[in-house]
Formats: structure tokens, C-alpha cells, sequence
């Protein structure tokens, strides 16, 4: 346990070698996790849990990690223990914690990460005598480079409960004078980080800075994407799998049932990676030749800006932009995380204190929001028509959330409360950390997506063989036709967008939408629902009732926004 | 107060809620803080509070009473 932001999440991963994301700024870790260590011929359970600056909590991740610790003292058979993970250049605050966990019945030893540091910036702290008075083992670890890891874990069983005496009323004044005794600082220059740290922050210099990362994200984005694409994936399946996939082709007879469902329908004598619709075609194409470069360029640049701090940065800039729609700068943090993927988004809305802020939050992402796999498809398909189409998507969407965010402040009672967040020092990112990161979500990514997209695909094959898509177009042609102006073939898209949202925009591909349309379909398919992932840990972080509001907010704004779009365009 | 100022707070104008919820971040009667920035129309103030940086929103921050001519920050 610690305070947000000292690194509990990579002492974890060093401990136990499962990888959980780490990042920094306050609140990365929204979860706990559970991973195993080796101690001699025994494995003990290690749990990663939210940072707290407090044992009173006050947001919905502070609260989980004060439920795990009362979870773990009440099941005390005098085995469990906490580390209590400290920032050693923030010893001050750090403590306060440090304090409220020694009169807990719980043994404790203390790890002083950000060891090296304190060094850095000029801070020495007498460890020993930290030791001595808190009566509790110290051990300076840097959790990054993996330095004191070996100690923490050899002095493991010398974890203490605490017998530091103090109450309530003086825990400020002996924190204080505990400081006096062990820290030292030594004067200091700024350095160009830090420089570099308030000028992101004042007005004058933070907005052009902003405002020139993000086109920078984006064209890196793009760049990486794009040449992932057209150098390697693209020449991949054209060269290498295609052939392979004819020769499968004539030999199921270039048709029937399973020729349909593995390679699915050939254009013009054929195979079109997006429009054939086959298991073992588009069903591999579209993840991984038009979707995971995307999803990978995205995670790269994120888990930079990530890295250095930039997050909470960016978070009081737009602070007063965010106010008006309810929530406060924060919550720009489940909206980036929600470009990546929707499912990490709706989890990040915990680091917002009220309800009303999740509510909101959650909802605007899901629904103004498009995935990165719905992005990397929605730009393969109407790139080629230029960025007209694109910014008309785009914009629209940007539109629909700063519009609907306004209208759910003022019909919503109550009011956002005020932005209140530690800003992370800027770092550098450290290299094996990123790419370690980067590892992960690309592999999250793909083992999340390519069942989905698979089932999605395959599911398509069943609905159309059974004619099952054209009985419901039918039925759906008043709104899908008449609202929307689409073809009726186009529920379909609509059906499968619950699995999937790239699959979903896919099968537009075959329908032959002119680009109004086109812009109409990606917008819809955007707003209407999220998909079944999302949907899922929605129901779990809002509970049922405030899903169903959500849902019906979805459906009602899609169709006006879809009407409006048809009757504009 | 201005950009780069140092002073030292006297007093919290709030609630025990924003009280301890102030404390938890360093922030309470007796510290010195440096505040770092400010934005635009009401926004959110950085401030310095030993090594630390909080953004504190401007309603909270203007409950944050400083000594020196008893300036409301």
C-alpha cells in the first residue's frame, strides 16, 4: 500500500513478475491484482492495490485498497502483511499514511522507493533512524532499475506491527518531527524538466504546448500506423497469405458452406481481404493487418506521454472546459485511455469522486468516443475519401460530446466537485518500462480481439446464410431507412457492432454507401451502443439502473444525431 | 497572491471534509507553499508544497487563507 504514484505497481511486478500497467500520475492502478512470489519452499500472495493518501478514503479506487487492507487484518492468521511502498522524496506526506498503517494490527515494513531520486534532487534521509523510530524495517529500494528489490524481499519476515504511539490530534506534529530528525535537503537549481514542468502549466505557454503534443500524437499516430500497414501487414497478407488462402479456395470448389464461412465470398474471382467476410480472411485481416498497427502506434505514444507526467498536466488545462460538462479536468484521463480501447476508459472513471462524474464520464465516452480499432477501420474507410468524411465524423462526434455533456450537467443535480491532483514530477521515460507496457496492451489487444472478431465474422456468416439480417431489415427499415437513410442491409453492421466495432464498420465496406452515408453509418455505430466488453464492465462501475439511463441516452441521441446528419448532409 | 510567491498558510475556511482531504496532499496550517500557476477564467491553481505539486481547483484554493497581508488565495 502507498500513496498514488510511488510506484507500487512496478515493486509488484518486480516482486511477483506478473506485469500490470504502470504509469505516471495518481491513479493509474484502479484494480488490485494478485501475483505470487517464491520465499524459500513457500509462495505467498501479493496483491497490487490502488494508491491512498488516507485510510479515510475518498474515491472509488481509495476505497478498494481500504477495503483490501480490512479484508487482510480481518483475516489475519498473523500471515499477512503490508509493504507500505513510501515516495522518498515526498517523505512528508508519505508518512501521514505511514502513520495511520502502524496502528493498524497489521505487520508493516516500508519500502522507500524513488531511492535514487532523493539523491537527484538534493534530499538525504538517515534510513536507520526512520528505522529506529518507526520501529519498523526501511529498505530503499528503486523500483524502476530493480535496486533493493533482493533486500524488501529477504527482509519480508521482519515485517513489525507498529507500536508507534501517537494520537489522532498530534499525527501532524510527529510526522513533522520526524522529518526533522531523518531528512536533510540540500539546496538545489531547477532543473530543465522542471522548467519544462511549469511552463506546460501556465496558460500563455500550456495551451500551445498542448495543443502542439496532440497534433504531434496524431501524426505520429498516423505515420506509424499507416507505414505498419502499407510496408509490412499489407504486402503480408497480399504476397504471402492470399495465394495460400486461392489454392484453399479451389479446393473447397470456390464455394459452398465451408468455403463461405473459412474464406467467405469472392469479389470478381477474388479474395478481398475486407469485403469477403471469411473466418480465416477478413477475420484475420481486419485485427490484424487494418487494426492492431493502429492500436499499436496508439499504445506506443500513450504510454510516452504517459510516462513523463503529461496526464494530469493536460487535466488542469482543460479543467474549465470539463466543468462545464459536469466533470473536471481529471476526467480527461478516461477519455484518452478510452481512444485506446473503451474497456480501460470505463474502468478509469473510478479515479472521479462522485457518482454523477463516473455516470457522466462513462457515458460520454461510450458514447462520443470511438475505440482505436474502430478508428484505425472508420479512417480505411473513408480516408480514401479525404478528410472531408473524416472531419465530419470526427467532428460530429466532438460535437455530440461537448453538446451532451452540457445538457447532462444542467439536467443532472448536483455539482462537479473541484479539481484536486498531485502533479508527478516530468520523467523520462525508462525505455524497458514503455516497451514492456507497450507488450502488454498489444497482446491484451489481441488476444481480446481476435476471438470477438472471429465470433463476429462468423456470426455474420450464420445471420446472412439464414437470411436472418434481411427478416430484421425489414422490421428496423422505418428507422435504419427512414431515420438514417441507410440501406436495410445495414442493421447488420449494427447487430455485429455489439461484438464488435471494426467488424461492424468492416461489413459497410460491401454495401456501396456513398460517403454521406458512409459518414452517417460511422457515427451511428459509434453512438448507439458500446460494445459487449464495454458494456459489461459499464453494468459493473454503474450498476444496472444508471446503465439502462446510459442506454437510453445512447439510442435517443444516436437517432437524432444520425436524423440530423441525413437530413443535413 | 502572484505567480512565484511564497507564503505560509494560516487557516483552512472549510469543512472537516476539505480539511482532511487538504491534509492528505500536505496542505494544512503552518506549511509553505509556492504557488506555480494559474489558468485562465477561474481555473485551477498549481501550487508547491515540499517537493510536490497540487492542482487545486479555484473555489478550494480560495479557502486556503495565507498569512502576509492576509491575501486570499
Amino acid at each position: 500500500m502507498g500513496n498514488p504514484n510511488v510506484g507500487k505497481s512496478v515493486i509488484f511486478s518486480r516482486l511477483t513478475g506478473v506485469n500490470v500497467i504502470a504509469s505516471n500520475y495518481a491513479g493509474t492502478t484502479v484494480e488490485f491484482t494478485k501475483g505470487y512470489i517464491k520465499l524459500g519452499d513457500e509462495t505467498a500472495e501479493v496483491i497490487d492495490v490502488p494508491g491512498t493518501y488516507t485510510l479515510d478514503p475518498t474515491s472509488r479506487a481509495e476505497e478498494v485498497a481500504v477495503k483490501m487492507l480490512k479484508e487482510a487484518i480481518s483475516d489475519n492468521k498473523g500471515r499477512n502483511l503490508v509493504i507500505n511502498v513510501m515516495d522518498a522524496t515526498n517523505l512528508e506526506r508519505n508518512l501521514n499514511l505511514t502513520l495511520q498503517l502502524l496502528k493498524q494490527d497489521i505487520p508493516v515494513i516500508i519500502d522507500l522507493n524513488l531511492w535514487d531520486e532523493t539523491k537527484h534532487i538534493g534530499i538525504s534521509i538517515d534510513k536507520e533512524k526512520l528505522e529506529k523510530i518507526l520501529s519498523v524495517p526501511v529498505v530503499p529500494t528503486c523500483a524502476i532499475s530493480g535496486e533493493g528489490i533482493k533486500e524488501l524481499v529477504t527482509r519480508l519476515h521482519e515485517a513489525k506491527t507498529g507500536t508507534y504511539e501517537y494520537t489522532e490530534e498530534e499525527r501532524w506534529y510527529k510526522v513533522g518531527n520526524i522529518i526533522e530528525q531523518v531528512q536533510q535537503i540540500t539546496h538545489r537549481h531547477h532543473t530543465i524538466l522542471e522548467r519544462l514542468g511549469d511552463a506546460s502549466l501556465k496558460p500563455l505557454t500550456g495551451i500551445p504546448i498542448a495543443l502542439v503534443l496532440i497534433y504531434l500524437m496524431f501524426v505520429i499516430i498516423r505515420f506509424i500506423g499507416e507505414g505498419l500497414i502499407g510496408y509490412i501487414f499489407e504486402p503480408l497478407f497480399e504476397k504471402l497469405w492470399a495465394p495460400v488462402m486461392m489454392r484453399l479456395s479451389t479446393a473447397l470448389c470456390s464455394g459452398g458452406f465451408i468455403h463461405d464461412i473459412l474464406i467467405g465470398k469472392l469479389v470478381e474471382g477474388e479474395i478481398d481481404f475486407v469485403e469477403s467476410l471469411g473466418l480465416l480472411t477478413t477475420g484475420l485481416f481486419v485485427p490484424i493487418a487494418m487494426v492492431l498497427p493502429y492500436v499499436f502506434a496508439f499504445y506506443l505514444v500513450l504510454g510516452f506521454v504517459e510516462d513523463s507526467g503529461y496526464l494530469p498536466r493536460l487535466g488542469v488545462l482543460v479543467d474549465n472546459i470539463m466543468h462545464r460538462l459536469g466533470l473536471h479536468g481529471l476526467a480527461i484521463i478516461p477519455m484518452m485511455l478510452g481512444l485506446g480501447c473503451n474497456v480501460p476508459g470505463a474502468l478509469a472513471t473510478r479515479v472521479l469522486e462522485t457518482r454523477r462524474e463516473r455516470f457522466i464520464s462513462a457515458t460520454l465516452m461510450a458514447i462520443a468516443v470511438p475505440c482505436m480499432a474502430q478508428i484505425a477501420m472508420i479512417v480505411g474507410l473513408i480516408g480514401k475519401y479525404g478528410a472531408k468524411g473524416l472531419g465530419l465524423v470526427f467532428g460530429t462526434l466532438f460535437v455530440v460530446w461537448l453538446a451532451l455533456g452540457l445538457l447532462l450537467n444542467s439536467i443532472l443535480k448536483g455539482d462537479s466537485p473541484e479539481i484536486f491532483v498531485e502533479i508527478p514530477p516530468y520523467r523520462f521515460p525508462y525505455w524497458m518500462a514503455l516497451l514492456k507496457k507497450l507488450w502488454m496492451r498489444t497482446k491484451w489487444f489481441l488476444k481480446e480481439a481476435i476471438p470477438y472478431v472471429l465470433l463476429g465474422v462468423l456470426v455474420v456468416n450464420i445471420l446472412y446464410s439464414l437470411r436472418i439480417i434481411e427478416f430484421i431489415g425489414k422490421f428496423t427499415a422505418p428507422v435504419v431507412t427512414g431515420i438514417l437513410g441507410l440501406p436495410n442491409e445495414a442493421v447488420g453492421a449494427l447487430i455485429i457492432g455489439f461484438l464488435r466495432k471494426d467488424v461492424a464498420v468492416g461489413m459497410l465496406s460491401p454495401l456501396d454507401l456513398t460517403l454521406k452515408q458512409l459518414v452517417v453509418a460511422s457515427v451511428v455505430l459509434t453512438m448507439y451502443f458500446p460494445c459487449v466488453a464495454t458494456f459489461a464492465v459499464m453494468i459493473k462501475e454503474l450498476g444496472i439502473i444508471d446503465m439502462i439511463k446510459s442506454a437510453v441516452i445512447m439510442i435517443v441521441s444516436t437517432l437524432l444525431v444520425g436524423g440530423i446528419l441525413n437530413l443535413l448532409l | 497572491m502572484k505567480q512565484g510567491d511564497t507564503s505560509t498558510i494560516v487557516e483552512i475556511k472549510g469543512g472537516y471534509g476539505l480539511i482532511k482531504k487538504l491534509e492528505n496532499l500536505g496542505l494544512r496550517p503552518g506549511i509553505k507553499i509556492t504557488k506555480v500557476s494559474s489558468q485562465l477564467i477561474r481555473g485551477p491553481i498549481t501550487i508547491q508544497v515540499g517537493n510536490s505539486q497540487v492542482a487545486v481547483g479555484f473555489g478550494m484554493a480560495q479557502k486556503i487563507i495565507l498569512e502576509q497581508s492576509n491575501e486570499k488565495e
